[in-house]
């Protein structure tokens, strides 16, 4: 095998097998060929999916990495790039989509908007960073980030990958991963983890307008 | 004041007296009319007077007057300024006949007025909420509504400037998140809105024939492959022929209204480029019209030269990445388009050298340009523009215009009739494929753009195939453009006076218009003397032109809907905004 970091020695291979036979542990034939054979989900959300098209073009060309397969579905991808604002109409969707990835699966936030807001994290409709919903493994700085900038964010959770082990990965664990519970579109965006929080601060608001307004506020 | 409308002011306001009166706020322009006039008004403008082209329909909350007021552009397609109507409602109850029935085009605008401030619009077809979501608490562009991270009225904040306190606004907000609830509210009980409304508004066939068949509602997007972003279609199917199909937009909703209104009018230039995000130039360019209309300034001529090198830069490499998506949509997958991102690279190679970032440029200042262009990029442009380009497109050409499929799949297909674009206030390439030979910079010319010789291509078929043959001719033109442009321009200072980051703007509004590549992008911008615009407000040209979807796609298959959409060329970011 080419590579050289994955033949660990410390077991002795007769010179003339050498150049045939190679000892590995399982942990990193397993993740060496996972981390070079990222299939991206094609999901584009705004600005930085512009440039995520450029970087999967002729100038920067992110199939050199092994991720040119892009697949449309969930069901096939193993990486969802967040490439933009996250609004409160799309969030939902968003997290059916990751919901349906099947694992492993990595989540990618890509530029200022996916990771914490950006600029428009104090318009009405917008969720301040996706890691509010789902987990983020790699978050890329810029607004957008250049090509470059995102091919680094590949190749860091590449090294992330590397790092994982068999024992430990969330999909061969005895109990399957919960899926997220996906938000509502109510009066405003509904997370249904927190439903005893907006209760909670709702009522008291209730209350304190009961006390200030008079009774004007005689709503059912 | 009369001359420039095309028609003396006093020709409307003897023909109505006392029923339209002209604007006399200082720095206004245009005739108010009463909510009950507004409709006969607006025939006899477009049936005797030829305003027929209603540009933009949008509101502003005059929350000091306790008055709601909704402002029509009305254009003539032969060439000329702005017609502007003004009609003036109570806030507490605001209704204003619909202009749906006289001019179509204005049915998803008056929707979003009505979802934003909350204006409504009598014997409107379908007044649904059209950004945010049915159940939204509130309107948020009334100036009373306060967002969830809402700090103070106007920036620069007081937590921020001149001394900076940094805290997290997730700590002030009760709920920890960008969110607000009605008081009271109980979550539990809420029952989530379905989309019901919207399935019954769609039209179906009456069958009468023995062969019946089902008809069926597919939803195309939001995430979708060839829905360009974030975008969805509600399609009905007879077969596999679209019986109805109704677009639903909002998915990228960022609110550039509420946070330009808070934003001085310098710190909107950099959210502009993040409308149309294909070309921040343009973006760039219609605001910096509209606010210098206010200002009362003129940019120096080598600032014009470069403005117009950057706006055709810009169009050229819209084009060019159009039709890449064109293909892509017919199935050509990737390969047609790594041809035109080839060049689009080497014009973002520019646009990064003068302006420091390829695709979000923040390029243009009131008066000017942000930096100068040095020699090196110039030889740059120069060889791109008298060389490569003019070789890539003819070569783009030779491969796919007569190509079998393409014109098997685009001749004939999505046709809009002229009479039709005009009425839908279609723009951009989609109406002058139609046959209108309607083109900002040359109905109504702004910048320098009279200097220079140029056609305004024309193609008559309406259809898809002509749609990128247009493309294709405005590229040519573009590139005729530059290089008079290069010939021309001249040596000298590239800002009016001195740059200022907090510029003062005089009390009025202005309407800047540019002819984007997409079509036509205008800025509507209400000053009241304070350094933050009153309201602010963009005419998204692709938002208006997807209003002639559902018109282009009924009869066409469904394989065709995707096609048709991609030849309208919609970004997202401008048209949820």
């Amino acid at each position: 095998m080419a590579d050289d970091g994955l033949n660990t020695p410390g077991y002795e291979i007769p010179p003339e097998m050498q150049g045939q036979v190679a000892i590995t542990t399982l942990d990193k034939i397993y993740n060496w060929s996972r981390k070079n054979s990222l299939w991206p989900m094609m999901f584009g959300l705004a600005c930085c999916a512009i440039e995520m098209i450029s970087t999967a073009a002729s100038r920067f060309d992110f199939s050199r990495f092994g991720m040119e397969v892009m697949r449309p579905s969930p069901r096939q991808a193993d990486l969802m790039i967040v490439s933009g604002t996250v609004t409160k109409k799309m969030i939902p969707q968003i997290v059916r989509l990751y919901n349906q990835m099947p694992e492993p699966r990595y989540v990618i936030a890509m530029g200022a908007c996916a990771s914490g807001g950006g600029p428009f994290k104090e318009g009405y409709t917008v969720v301040a960073g996706v890691d509010k919903f789902i987990p983020v493994d790699v978050y890329i700085p810029g607004c957008p980030p250049t090509p470059q900038a995102l091919l680094h964010g590949f190749i860091t959770l590449m090294k992330k990958i590397e790092k994982q082990s068999l024992r430990s990965v969330p999909w061969y664990q005895k109990t399957p991963s919960e899926p997220i519970p996906i938000p509502i579109l109510g009066p405003d965006l509904m997370d249904p983890r927190k439903f005893d929080l907006i209760k909670q601060v709702t009522s008291q608001m209730a209350q304190k307008v009961d006390v200030t307004g008079e009774g004007e506020s005689s709503h059912e | 004041m009369s001359e420039q409308f095309g028609i003396r002011s006093s020709d409307l306001t003897e023909r109505f007296p006392e029923r339209v009166i002209p604007d006399s706020r200082t720095g206004y322009s245009g005739f108010v009319v009463k909510p009950g006039n507004l409709i006969e008004i607006a025939q006899v403008l477009r049936d005797e007077l030829g305003y027929d082209y209603l540009s933009s329909v949008t509101g502003v909350d005059y929350l000091p007057e306790n008055k709601m007021e909704v402002v029509y552009h009305f254009y003539r397609t032969t060439g000329g300024g702005a017609l502007v109507i003004k009609t003036q409602v109570d806030r507490e109850n605001p209704l204003v006949p619909s202009l749906t029935p006289l001019f179509p085009g204005a049915e998803f605008q008056e929707r979003e007025a009505w979802d934003l401030l909350g204006i409504r619009f009598e014997n409107h077809p379908d007044l649904r909420r059209i950004l945010t979501w049915e159940g939204f608490y509130g309107h948020p562009l009334r100036k009373d509504w306060k967002e969830p991270f809402f700090e103070e009225e106007a920036k620069p904040y007081k937590s921020r400037w001149p001394e900076g306190h940094v805290y997290r606004i997730e700590d002030k907000n009760p709920f920890h998140d960008n969110v607000q609830y009605p008081p009271g509210f109980d979550p539990e009980q809420w029952s989530p809105e379905t989309d019901e409304l919207l399935y019954a508004g769609l039209k179906r066939v009456d069958k009468s024939d023995d062969f019946l068949t089902e008809q069926v509602v597919v939803n195309l997007g939001p995430q979708h492959p060839s829905t360009h972003g974030v975008f969805r279609m509600v399609v009905v199917l007879d077969g596999e022929t679209v019986v109805d199909l109704k677009p639903i937009m909002g998915y990228l909703h960022r609110n550039h209204e509420k946070i330009g209104e808070r934003n001085t009018f310098l710190q909107n230039m950099p959210f502009t480029d993040r409308l149309d995000y294909v070309c921040s130039m343009s973006n760039n360019f219609g605001y910096a019209l509209a606010v210098e209309k206010l200002m009362g300034i003129q940019p120096p001529e080598r600032a014009e030269y470069i403005r117009v090198m950057m706006a055709e830069l810009t169009r050229f490499l819209n084009h060019i990445f159009s039709i890449g998506f064109l293909l892509n949509d017919l199935g050509a997958f990737f390969t047609p388009m790594l041809y035109a991102l080839e060049e689009r690279e080497l014009i973002l190679d520019v646009f990064e050298a003068v302006s420091g970032s390829r695709m979000m440029c923040n390029y243009f200042r009131f008066g000017g340009v942000a930096r100068d262009i040095p020699d090196e990029v110039m030889e740059k442009i120069r060889k791109l523009v008298l060389d490569r380009l003019p070789r890539k497109l003819d070569e783009m050409d030779y491969f796919i215009t007569n190509n079998e499929i393409v014109r098997g799949r685009c001749e004939g297909v999505g046709v809009l009739t002229a009479e039709r674009a005009i009425a839908l206030s279609a723009s951009g390439p989609v109406l002058r494929a139609s046959g209108v030979p309607y083109d900002v910079r040359r109905a109504d010319p702004y910048s320098i753009y009279d200097r220079f010789e140029f056609d305004i291509p024309v193609r008559y078929n309406g259809d898809i195939y002509d749609r990128y043959l247009l493309r294709l001719d405005e590229m040519r033109q573009s590139l005729r453009i530059l290089q008079q442009v290069l010939k021309d321009i001249p040596e000298g200072p590239i800002m009016s006076g001195k740059p200022q980051y907090q510029v003062r703007v005089p009390a009025g509004e202005s309407y800047g218009r540019v002819e984007g590549p997409k079509g036509e992008l205008g800025f509507y911008v209400v000053s009241n003397g304070k350094p933050n615009p009153w309201r602010y407000h963009v005419r998204a040209p692709t938002f208006i032109n997807l209003t002639s979807l559902a018109e282009m796609c009924r009869g066409q298959k469904i394989a065709d809907v995707v096609t048709i959409l991609g030849s309208i060329d919609i970004v997202l970011g401008e048209v949820d905004r």
